[in-house]
């Protein structure tokens, strides 16, 4: 199969191509849209406003989620808030500006059309949660209020306290329960993706496995969306929940679906550093720490003092120090990568040395206790119960943890993949953030394409489509994938060795977390090529599933997760080993400044790599989509 | 600063399936750091009785953070175990303490059958909300999102309510199995703000009886707020019931007019 990466931009200047596109697409009448049905994998913010968006409309949609309901997606994990170009607080915001920040936070690597189409559609988006009834946070004459956010010099993030995520998500998923009660959406629950369907070069259909019962099931559709989340869970260690995995996409990718930069991951720099080998998950603590919170390490190596009893003169606060005119503020990779250097060099505090300081002394000092926990009382709580210790007497600990990946299946301006018919949104897709994510942009690319982009550029889609046959699941393609999707399953049942899933997961994430983490360099990337095909096959030959496969059987699941995670993790190091520049959260230490900035190479890599599976996954194609600015300026990002 | 605690007894209720009898099984866990969350005891556990050839134990869990509302768990008698306003998942070893015998159960309630062992199905929720749990705007004709002002004070309270993450612990708690806080808090969130007015009454008749198809009945007891991880009011009942009498009335004045 050869890959077409045609973005289809549509023409005219910047500002007007999502509306020439839509003046131009095709449409599918009203009464005609019932004849069409569409599968939705996933019920994160992407995936349920999709739903209810184009069961609105009219389509016959199928909703599919692996968790017991919609509303458990990982979006409503999100804490800090969701950016608007609305301009509230007549501050110079503007979509233009929106798009700029955004563009030049992700350092120039993502295609300026989709980026303008996703600051013009924040605006309906804000409107639109609203009048769902998002409770966001309000001033005391009524109108929403706003704050500010890294990357950017206005305030355009609204909230709802620290659980705009969960808010969001629950609008998204009431819209569509209300759908679902209408008889306008069929939803399956607990119900697992194992493999998509192409026929004829185009899709048509998923496999699933429903989770209560090991049943293999086809479904046959018109047009499949995936809106499955991303990949941080291939590092074992994430702010990710436990269950978020790259098995959708994945599957996609190996039927055609081109995966495109998987070495974008962005390292979240606030989280509770790993207490113990048996850590499963890292919690996340809110970026806004750091508007109050001041970083630090001691000075010189070895210091093994508690930090009341290190004097000013003996502590290094390094980020005020390296990055003077953004301080504590600085954006996430690069004060991710400043915490690294700080524990690398033997300064890391805490019992295992594994963190840096936050610390809220001042702060307390110069405001009053009672103002630090109005501001933050919520999550100096979050992190006593985690830790044990008061964050009011304490400085806190914090080091970098995965947390969100940029990369995903490619997809042109439609969202559509290289497999005709098949869509990703949100955090499955690549398409907005380049190499490296500001916040609050999560929330708002998930709404953008499942409320305002999808349902428009679906019909174009299926327009041509009308009354046209399409294959069953009788057809032998979906016969052929059910076989293979239950000889993988028997396969994983009848190892018969002797290590968990979690054991192989934990050995992968480290692999990738310590070659393709925070920093990557050549040698380390070559040892993890070689380090990773020689765990998978003992993967494939010491794994031991207990249970059986036609019951609810939680080892056997993640089985089949873990087994992706090694595929994906190979592809990752590669394409982190062919960058040969440092980007965003992509830092090649051989391409660095002088002061240790990330160095980009525009000449030879202002594109999208885009891999195509070879059937081998040591060997994946790499193809190339050029990236092409006409409104922005390449330049050097500083926040100095 | 890390300590460990030695000797815990678990009694875990093991049940193959929707139609096994179902029974409590021991396992002892001779030492666990006091740093572990309670589900990473879990795992370890699991991971103990896979080198052992023996099925793990299923429980439904997924962000640990304490916000999805996927786990679950009655811990010694008590949903989501002994610390107050905080899921399973926040729950973390230091709360016991060595020698402790710990009894680990599924929710139990008739509108949550058990799947295996300690996973349940809360479906029932999912159909309460679809029956009216949600305002009614379709995506694209929405007005500015400033056209409307709320008061503060209104969005908070709406704020407080719509914190639920249905996770299922205040029918667990309740002795009648009742789902009215859940019903309520959703209830509360939406008729409370303007934009949920126009179908207020419609939407508390339709998720009342929804309710009251699945769930038992509310006798006052409060044991649901008691356990609820983000500690909502009992208050939001009151205001599901009075109004759901508003609605009684008010629905039936407007079939007498067509």
């Amino acid at each position: 199969m050869s890959i077409n990466l045609d973005s289809k931009i549509p023409a005219g200047p910047l500002a007007d191509k999502w509306d020439n596109y839509k003046s131009d697409e095709k449409l599918v009448n009203p009464s005609n849209k019932r004849k069409f049905k569409i599968i939705v994998v996933g019920t994160g913010l992407a995936g349920a406003s999709a739903c209810a968006t184009l069961a609105e409309l009219g389509y016959q949609v199928e909703a599919f989620t692996f968790h017991d309901s919609p509303r458990r997606a990982h979006s409503i994990a999100a804490q800090g808030g969701i950016n608007g170009a609305k301009n509230y607080r007549g501050d110079g915001d503007s979509v233009h500006r929106l798009f700029y920040d955004t563009i030049k936070g992700g350092d120039f690597r993502s295609r300026e059309s989709n980026v303008h189409r996703l600051a013009q559609v924040s605006v309906d988006i804000i409107d639109q949660m609203v009048a769902q009834g998002v409770p966001f946070a309000r001033e005391y004459g009524g109108m929403l209020d706003n704050r500010s956010f890294g990357g950017a010099q206005v305030s355009r993030t609204f909230y709802a306290r620290g659980q705009t995520g969960q808010q969001l998500l629950l609008g998204a998923y009431q819209q569509m329960a209300s759908q679902v009660g209408l008889g306008n959406i069929k939803l399956w629950n607990r119900m697992e993706l194992v493999d998509v369907v192409v026929v004829d070069g185009q899709c048509a259909g998923i496999v699933t496995r429903d989770l209560m019962t090991g049943e293999i099931i086809s479904h046959a559709a018109h047009a499949v969306v995936l809106a499955t989340g991303g990949y941080g869970n291939a590092f074992f260690l994430s702010t990710n929940a436990m269950a978020c995995n790259v098995t959708a996409a994945w599957r996609a990718h190996r039927k055609g679906a081109a995966f495109a930069n998987p070495c974008y991951t962005q390292i979240h720099p606030t989280c509770i550093p790993q207490s113990d080998d048996f850590q499963s998950k890292l919690t996340l603590m809110s970026e806004s720490l750091r508007n109050d919170g001041r970083v630090w390490v001691p000075a010189v190596a070895g210091d093994e003092r508690a930090p009341h009893l290190i004097p000013e003169a003996e502590r290094d606060y390094y980020l005020e120090r390296l990055y003077p005119s953004f301080g504590n503020l600085a954006p996430r990779d690069i004060s991710s990568r400043a915490a690294k250097r700080a524990v690398d060099s033997g300064r890391g505090v805490g019992p295992l040395k594994n963190g840096v300081y936050l610390d809220f002394a001042d702060a307390i000092g110069r405001l009053g206790k009672s103002v630090v926990e109005e501001r933050y009382g919520n999550l100096f709580e979050m992190y006593a119960r985690i830790t044990g210790e008061d964050p009011y007497t304490v400085p806190m600990r914090i080091y970098p943890a995965s947390h969100y990946t940029m990369g995903g299946v490619w997809v042109d301006y439609e969202l559509m993949t290289t497999i005709p018919g098949l869509y990703a949104a949100g955090e499955a897709n690549f398409s907005d953030h380049g190499a490296n994510r500001l916040g609050a942009s999560a929330l708002m690319q998930g709404l953008a394409d499942g409320y305002f982009v999808l349902p428009y550029t679906i019909s174009n889609y299926l327009a041509p489509m009308l009354n046209k046959a399409i294959p069953d699941t009788n057809h032998e393609a979906f016969k052929l994938a059910e076989r293979e999707v239950k000889d993988r399953y028997s396969r994983y049942m009848s190892i018969g060795g002797r290590r968990s899933p979690d054991y192989f997961h934990r050995e992968v994430g480290k692999i990738i977390w310590d070659y393709c983490g925070m920093e990557r360099n050549q040698t380390g990337l070559e040892k993890a090529l070689s380090e990773l095909p020689a765990l998978y096959e003992e993967f494939k030959t010491d794994l031991r599933v207990t249970g059986d496969s036609e019951s609810m059987n939680q080892t056997l699941e993640k089985a089949g997760r873990v087994d992706d995670f090694f595929q994906l993790g190979m592809l990752m190091c590669k394409d982190a080993l062919d960058r040969e520049e440092s980007c965003g959260g992509h830092f090649r230490s051989e391409h660095q400044t002088e002061e240790g900035e990330a160095l980009r190479d525009d000449d030879n890599f202002a594109h999208v790599s885009a891999w195509e599976w070879s059937g081998d996954p040591t060997a994946p194609i790499l193809h190339k989509e050029n990236l092409e600015y006409e409104v922005v300026k390449l330049q050097t990002r500083s926040y100095k | 600063m890390s300590h460990s605690l030695k000797n815990l007894k678990l009694k875990i209720w093991r049940q193959k399936g929707p139609e096994d009898k179902g029974r409590f099984e021991t396992y002892d866990i001779p030492e666990i750091s006091d740093e572990a969350s309670f589900l990473e005891m879990l795992d370890i556990l699991n991971e103990r009785l896979i080198t052992d050839n023996t099925e793990p134990v299923s429980f439904d869990h997924d962000c640990r953070e304490g916000i999805c509302g996927t786990c679950s768990l009655m811990i010694n008698g008590q949903a989501h175990g002994p610390q107050r306003a905080s899921a399973t998942c926040q729950l973390h070893m230091r709360t016991f303490k060595s020698g402790d015998e710990i009894v680990i159960e599924p929710w139990r309630a008739s509108a949550f059958p058990i799947i295996k062992d300690l996973m349940v199905d809360r479906s029932a929720f999912d159909r309460i909300i679809e029956s009216g749990g949600f305002i009614t705007a379709a995506t694209g004709g929405a007005p500015d999102a400033n056209l409307i002002p709320i008061p503060k004070p209104v969005a908070d309270a709406a704020m407080d309510s719509a914190a639920c993450i249905g996770c299922g612990a205040c029918v667990a708690a309740c002795p009648n199995g009742a789902a009215n806080l859940f019903t309520a808090a959703k209830l509360t969130h939406l008729n409370l703000l303007p934009q949920g007015q126009a179908e207020r009454f419609k939407r508390s008749e339709a998720m009342v009886e929804t309710m009251d198809s699945y769930f038992g009945s509310c006798t006052n007891h409060g044991e649901c707020e008691a356990a609820c991880p983000k500690e909502i009011s009992v208050d939001v009942i009151a205001m599901m019931n009075s109004d759901y009498r508003k609605a009684k009335i008010t629905n039936r004045k407007t079939l007498s007019r067509t």
